[in-house]
């Protein structure tokens, strides 16, 4: 094979290279990140506050009907030791050593799970038939079986990990939390938050949470404080005194371009199992470079006008072919 | 015509019956994937939901199947008619690997009855990278076929209806080369939106353009690596001459594939990974040494002119290439602490039983139709 063959056969493929190449060098090929909704509702999970009960596991069960997920061999109670195809919501525990005191890396803290309702969402980029979307308005990110083909993309898709799927099932759905958009239209609000004694789940507009967030980082060990129980707003406050040190940070403000949940915490939230991101979204990336590459189908249809002209040229004068 | 000749010979032979036997099994296994869910075959999870059928049947299938495009693209595209008599043989060879990829799509997803969604244009999310593989690789597949319909058309002496199809297939075949191009570059963007979940060894804006060059050094491997063990399989003489020159462009396309590998490994500083002596890390390096040995045997042209020698590096080759998607797919992917995948035994085999299926469709087809070439011009 001569060099210019070789040369020939390179630029064949070409157009589309070409158009690929400069976009995976050029470092902010990224399609524009989206912005926060208007009217975006969600949860601000206060770790320092939260005691463990799984009030809101329960809570979320009942009112997403979901079933009992059992981890122990008797089958007893519900004890879910992840979240699952039954589980949208669960508290965790992080221990260090002995793990005495209580919000501290040397000790233990809780955490919750649950969808956190990403501002640019992987899995509703990653969803082929629009099963996942987010609603424009409220920003929930909620799921459409009937759409759905099951092809688990948002699972790969998701840095939470938190769409689950059915496995056990032959008629298997997508599993995850809606933020109880059912309730909300009814003019209730999130279960977890409304069952949550002591403030640790707060539901709220994102603005009002992150207003709330910030507020509690400029708090002192020792100072008094009313937590707001429920739903920001409500009457009911839990007053107590600050004990615990904030991590300074809210996770969810940046992460992977922003969260609807958002967290506090006394413990480093990799810690938590909270994965660091970028504050660029990952579907902004992806979306960013597959636009590069298809742009109004130009490089796709130049390169079928080549190939047709090509083709056609190799194949009329031979009767063979 | 004329050129083409079907093999003759015994359909039901030994071998054939063994690999029914295996497809049979796998049938079995099926059923009770379709009567018990995906969980009772198979060992993916909520933090693996991809395991081999995706990896494989898919991702590295379709790529073994490239060699219909790689052909085509010699063939039509650069008119070199010296490849034409490979031509047949490599699209029966990529219309059975696709299809059965196709196939494997529909025991894989979860809610398959409501597959024609992708269709619906309310449905259709054309952000999405998954929906653009899905309906490329769907549109090949009936491409496939109508590329491969000649054959058809001869053996039933259909006259008429071969002609009106060649005034036609030039668009087929363009279109046959544009779709590749497309799906075999969009699967390695598939992985890209997990993001962090991928290992900096694997993940990168490349991955589409990696994915494509390693698709067509896959498809010309593949050819070469089917013409040999036919040759020897059915006592024909060896293209020898022929599978050389075709051999001659593979480790040019291997080493641009090498230089942008590394010199996106040093540019992102990730170089670093590829020492740490972990799985992944040793993974990569399996990888990269198959890509490189048979890139150093092909770049000599006297080993060129060795069936042995061509047949090995076809070899490693096509190893690199799966092993290379084996690690973006599953090895490079990292959902986090406390998750675990290996394949199952009833998800290989559901696996091991397509491959099987596979090769009895391609052994019934050249047997009875005009796929492989006439003797007197091989
Ligand atoms: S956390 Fe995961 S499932 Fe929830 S919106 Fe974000 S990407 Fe989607
Ligand atoms: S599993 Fe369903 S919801 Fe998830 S990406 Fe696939 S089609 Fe969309
Ligand atoms: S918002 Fe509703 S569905 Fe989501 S975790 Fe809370 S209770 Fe469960």
């Amino acid at each position: 094979m001569k060099r210019r063959d070789f040369l020939k056969g390179v630029a064949c493929g070409g157009l589309l290279l070409a158009a690929d190449v400069p976009s995976a060098l050029a470092q902010p090929f990224a399609r524009q990140q989206k912005a926060m909704p208007p009217e975006a509702v969600g949860i601000l999970y206060d770790a320092t506050l939260c005691i463990g009960c799984k009030a809101c596991v329960a809570a979320c069960k009942e009112h997403n009907s979901m079933p009992p997920d059992f981890s122990t061999t008797d089958q007893l109670w519900d004890n879910a030791i992840d979240l699952s195809g039954k589980t949208l919501n669960i508290i965790k525990l992080y221990t260090h050593g002995a793990g005495a005191a209580k919000d501290r890396e040397d000790g233990f803290s809780f955490v919750k799970r649950q969808c956190m309702h990403c501002i640019d969402p992987s899995c509703v980029s990653a969803c082929p038939v629009s099963a996942l979307t987010k609603d424009p308005k409220s920003g929930i990110v909620s799921y459409n079986k009937g759409a759905c083909l099951g092809c688990r993309y948002c699972q790969v898709a998701c840095p939470y990990n938190i769409p689950k799927f059915e496995w056990d099932a032959p008629f298997p759905q997508i599993r995850k939390c809606q933020l109880c958009s059912h309730r909300i239209k009814e003019g209730g609000y999130a279960a977890c938050c409304e069952f949550c004694p002591t403030g640790a789940s707060l539901f709220g507009t994102t603005k009002d949470l992150l207003e709330e967030a910030r507020y509690r980082l400029t708090l002192k060990p020792g100072e008094e404080y009313g937590f707001p129980v429920g739903r920001i707003g409500s009457r009911e406050t839990s007053h107590r005194t600050v004990e615990a040190v904030y991590q300074p940070r809210i996770y969810g403000e940046k992460e992977g371009g922003g969260t609807q949940v958002l967290m506090l915490a006394g413990v480093p939230f990799d810690k938590l199992g909270m994965p660091k991101l970028s504050e660029t979204s990952d579907a902004a990336r992806s979306e960013g470079l597959q636009h590069m590459i298809y742009r109004g189908m130009i490089a796709p249809i130049a390169l079928l006008g080549g190939l047709l002209y090509a083709v056609h040229r190799s194949t009329k004068n031979n009767d063979d072919r | 015509m004329g050129e083409f000749r079907p093999l003759g010979g015994k359909i039901v032979t030994r071998p054939f019956l063994v690999l029914a036997a295996v497809a049979l099994f796998a049938g079995v296994l099926l059923v009770k994937r379709f009567v018990y869910g995906i969980g009772a075959v198979s060992n993916m999870s909520d933090g693996y939901p991809w395991g081999i059928w995706i990896t494989y049947d898919v991702v590295v299938g379709t790529a073994f199947a490239c060699g219909g495009y790689a052909l085509a693209m010699l063939v039509y595209v650069l008119n070199k008619k010296t490849y034409y008599p490979l031509i047949r043989s490599a699209i029966l060879a990529s219309m059975f690997g696709y299809t059965l990829a196709g196939v494997s799509i529909f025991f894989d997803v979860g809610r398959y009855w409501q597959a024609y969604n992708l269709i619906l244009p309310w449905y259709s999310q054309l952000s999405s990278v998954m929906f653009e593989v899905a309906l490329c690789v769907t549109t090949y597949i009936m491409v496939l076929w109508i590329e491969f319909a000649p054959s058809f058309l001869e053996r039933w002496n259909k006259e008429r209806m071969l002609k009106v199809l060649r005034k036609v297939l030039f668009l087929f075949i363009a279109v046959g080369v544009l779709l590749p191009t497309m799906h075999q570059s969009s699967l390695g963007l598939l992985v890209y939106i997990a993001g962090q979940k991928v290992s900096p060894l694997w993940q990168t804006g490349f991955l589409p353009l990696l994915f494509l060059i390693t698709s067509i050094t896959m498809g010309y491997a593949i050819v070469v690596f089917e013409s040999i063990l036919s040759s020897v399989g059915f006592r024909r003489p060896l293209e020898t001459g022929l599978l050389a020159k075709l051999s001659a462009i593979i480790p040019k396309l291997l080493a641009l594939y090498l230089v942008i590998r590394f010199g996106d490994l040093i540019g992102r500083g990730e170089l670093g990974l590829v020492f740490r002596g972990d799985m992944k890390s040793i993974m990569f390096i399996v990888e990269n040494l198959l890509y490189l040995i048979p890139t150093v045997i092909l770049f000599s042209p006297a080993n060129r002119e060795r069936p042995r020698m061509l047949f090995i590096g076809a070899v490693l080759m096509l190893l690199a290439g799966a092993v290379y998607r084996f690690n973006t797919f599953l090895v490079g992917f990292d959902p986090g602490p406390g998750w675990h995948y290996f394949p199952s035994f009833s998800e290989t085999m559901i696996t091991v039983g397509l491959i099987a299926v596979e090769i009895m469709g391609y052994l019934l087809f050249v047997k009875t139709l005009p796929v492989l070439p006439s003797l007197k011009h091989a």
